[in-house]
């Protein structure tokens, strides 16, 4: 029997400067004209010619006691579906259905007021996630013990750090005893140590016999946690099936070009154009200037990407990250580590090279995300996966086996001594 | 379509008319009082004088009207002038406090709204009810000038929470409707003051409706706290018999702006999230 039932769900937005304002003109003279249709018309049935469709005939069943993984790519339609299913907005199209109580996770600490102390934010946001104030009272010590900062419990919570905020929310979180849960990467906050102990408490969850519908771009922790995955596409569900078939489409989606090579360069830029940093060309070639007919651990890289900055970016730091397969991050670099050239005001064409030396990547699939910071404070835009590397397995150890990403991502120089 | 079995939650597309949820508004009630109570909260945070400001607002507005409109000639009968001003201002600073906060509460609202779910009234409506604390506390500092003035009290006061009920009706009323409407036309939020302002001024709280000549007497009976502003005077202090038909006009209107604000809210709040 299935906990929740999704039929033929589909979303539409509009889009454009005035969309879904409309103006107070407009407005004003339907509701003299026609005011009967005027009140019975919502947003949802006025013919525009620039709509959205978010979400596109979308249906799957979970089961009871299932945890699935929500897949795709930016743009795809996952946040939309959660917030369906939330009940934040409301579908164009389709129906839901859902048998038990649900709560949902879009975030940690909705509802948190700076000016109320951890206790009372505790209940504040455990009664808007679905708590009743009898069950927070009963699980209020556990909860203060989990997030580990008992002795600020009675601290407003703007004097507290953002990893004291993010412990107290989760704790508050990780308490609920839902049917149903609906989560959005809301692991991706805290500390490393923190996030094992969200990620922990998940797998607890999941393995409780609750129902979970999981949201998430980490497909280690989709592989790990989820029995099922769907993976969406520009709003339609192309896969439902075990998750690691889910998460082996996902990766192969064809977001890059043609060709044999170890490099594959994303297409699809348009995320920097939009943001005024429009990048020209994207280059990644070996140490002799050339492009490599393959990746080895060892080998030293050059990336070189040519941009037009269309106005000044301010404090602007460029950012490239190393990831897994799986999503996990390798290494990072930005701009501000660099020449002390950065990127700050600079307007017109450029020209950025980063040069990796020795890359020590085991054989494997990994990506670049690139992406242009404010201050490191937010983004202009970031590009996932803009590049994918290829690295070939080789005998690294002289162990005569070939070496691959399974069995870690990086070879290090090391030896063994045994004394007996 | 199947009709939904008990405890199952069906999501569809809303059509036409949406009757209000009572049942789920009273699933709701602990959200809705935990809202009120972190509006009582804060309402006064990070200020020397604390909820004393709910005192010494009223005190300080009537002493400053007092002064100007004195000063103009303005009198009152059977009451002296603070006294009459206080009376009016009683309700209507909970009226205009609760418009004003109500016109911005989704918009301020606005990371709940896209983050969680819950009857979206809850936000507009509990102010309603958190402006009660300041409309006590205004009261406790009439009652003192009444002991000072040593002015008689009638058997109306009996009637003052049913006054103040018909408030708390326009005022969410009202609030429902600007919420609403600032949620989709930003413009509203810059408009509000000056309505307040308006409003304020065709209301009779400097001066007595019996003073209004006939050309500008159908404002009064168009706005639903002239009634309840007029009645709160002879209610409490009783030297008149109450205004019945004006008060009737009030609770009418009051009916009448709460009933098509809920319908109007229920409306905006199916793609509230998506314009927010």
């Amino acid at each position: 029997m299935s906990i929740v039932s999704v039929k033929g769900l589909s979303k539409r937005y509009q889009i454009g400067e005035h969309a879904g304002y409309g103006s107070l003109r407009d407005e004003i003279v339907n509701a003299v004209t026609s005011p009967f249709r005027w009140f019975r018309q919502g947003e949802n049935s006025r013919a525009t010619s620039t709509c959205l469709w978010a979400l596109d005939d979308v249906s799957f069943d979970v089961r009871e006691g299932e945890v699935l993984g929500i897949i795709g790519g930016n743009g795809a339609g996952k946040s939309t579906l959660l917030k369906i299913l939330s009940r934040i907005t409301e579908p164009t199209r389709g129906e839901v259905r859902i048998r038990g109580r649900v709560a949902s996770l879009l975030e940690v600490g909705t509802g948190f007021h700076p000016e109320l102390t951890g206790r009372e934010n505790v209940f504040l946001n455990g009664s808007l996630l679905g708590m009743r104030a009898t069950e927070i009272r009963d699980r209020f010590d556990e909860i203060v013990s989990f997030s580990e900062i008992e002795e600020f419990i009675d601290t407003p919570v703007k004097r507290y750090s953002s990893g004291m905020y993010v412990r107290l929310a989760f704790a508050v979180a990780a308490h609920l005893e839902p049917e149903i849960l609906i989560v959005d990467e809301v692991l991706a906050v805290g500390d490393v140590a923190f996030q094992k102990k969200c990620l922990g408490k998940m797998s607890d969850i999941a393995c409780g016999g609750r129902t979970v519908l999981f949201v998430s771009h980490n497909m280690a922790a989709v592989r790990k946690l989820c029995s099922r995955g769907i993976l969406l596409e520009g709003g339609k569900l192309t896969y439902n099936g075990p998750a690691d078939t889910a998460v082996e489409s996902y990766l192969d989606e064809g977001e890059f070009g043609e060709g044999n090579g170890p490099v594959h360069i994303r297409k699809d830029l348009s995320a920097a154009h939009q943001a005024g940093f429009a990048i020209e060309s994207i280059a990644l070639l070996s140490k002799n200037g050339e492009v490599p007919r393959d990746l080895k651990t060892g080998d030293s890289i050059l990336l070189r990407i040519q941009y037009v900055a269309e106005r000044r970016f301010m404090g602007a730091e460029f950012i490239v990250s190393c990831k897994s397969e799986w999503g996990e991050e390798i290494f990072r670099t930005t701009t501000s580590y660099g020449t002390g050239d950065s990127l700050d005001q600079v307007e017109g064409p450029g020209t950025l090279e980063l040069e990796v030396n020795d890359l020590p990547l085991l054989g494997g699939n990994y990506y670049l995300d690139l992406a242009l910071a404010r201050e490191g404070i937010s983004y202009h835009f970031v590009l996932e996966r803009a590049i994918h590397l290829e690295f070939t397995p080789t005998d690294v150890y002289g162990s005569g086996q070939a070496e691959s990403s399974r069995n870690g991502f990086l070879a290090v120089s090391h030896a063994w001594r045994h004394q007996r | 379509m199947e009709t939904p079995k008990a405890d199952e939650l069906v999501i569809r597309p809303r059509r036409g008319f949406e009757p209000l949820n009572v049942a789920e508004l009273w699933g709701f009630r602990e959200v809705f009082f935990f809202l009120t109570w972190r509006d009582l909260k804060v309402r006064y945070k990070q200020t020397l004088l604390g909820i004393a400001w709910a005192a010494l607002q009223p005190i300080i507005m009537v002493l400053i009207f007092s002064f100007v409109f004195s000063r103009i000639g303005m009198k009152s009968e059977h009451m002296p002038y603070p006294v009459f001003l206080l009376l009016g201002l009683i309700p209507w600073n909970y009226f205009a406090s609760v418009l004003g906060q109500s016109t911005v509460s989704l918009v301020a609202g606005s990371g709940l709204i896209t983050k969680i779910y819950f009857p979206r009234m809850l936000l507009p409506l509990s102010l309603s009810l958190s402006a009660l604390i300041d409309l006590v506390i205004a009261f406790a500092v009439l009652v003192v000038l009444i002991l000072w003035y040593q002015l008689p009290i009638g058997p109306g006061i009996l009637l003052v929470p049913f006054l103040i009920l018909l408030t708390v009706m326009n005022a969410a009323g009202f609030g429902l409707w600007f919420s609403a409407l600032n949620a989709r036309f930003r413009d509203i939020q810059y408009a509000v003051h000056f309505v307040i302002l308006i409003w304020m001024f065709a209301s009779p709280i400097f001066y007595s409706a019996s003073m209004i000549g006939g050309s500008f007497r159908w404002l009064l009976v168009l706005n639903p706290m002239a009634g309840v502003i007029e009645a709160f005077r002879p209610a409490v202090i009783g030297h008149a018999p109450i205004p019945w038909p004006e008060l009737g006009i009030s609770a009418t209107m009051g009916v009448i702006v709460l009933v098509t604000g809920l319908y109007y809210f229920r409306r905006v709040e199916r793609f509230l999230a998506d314009i927010i």
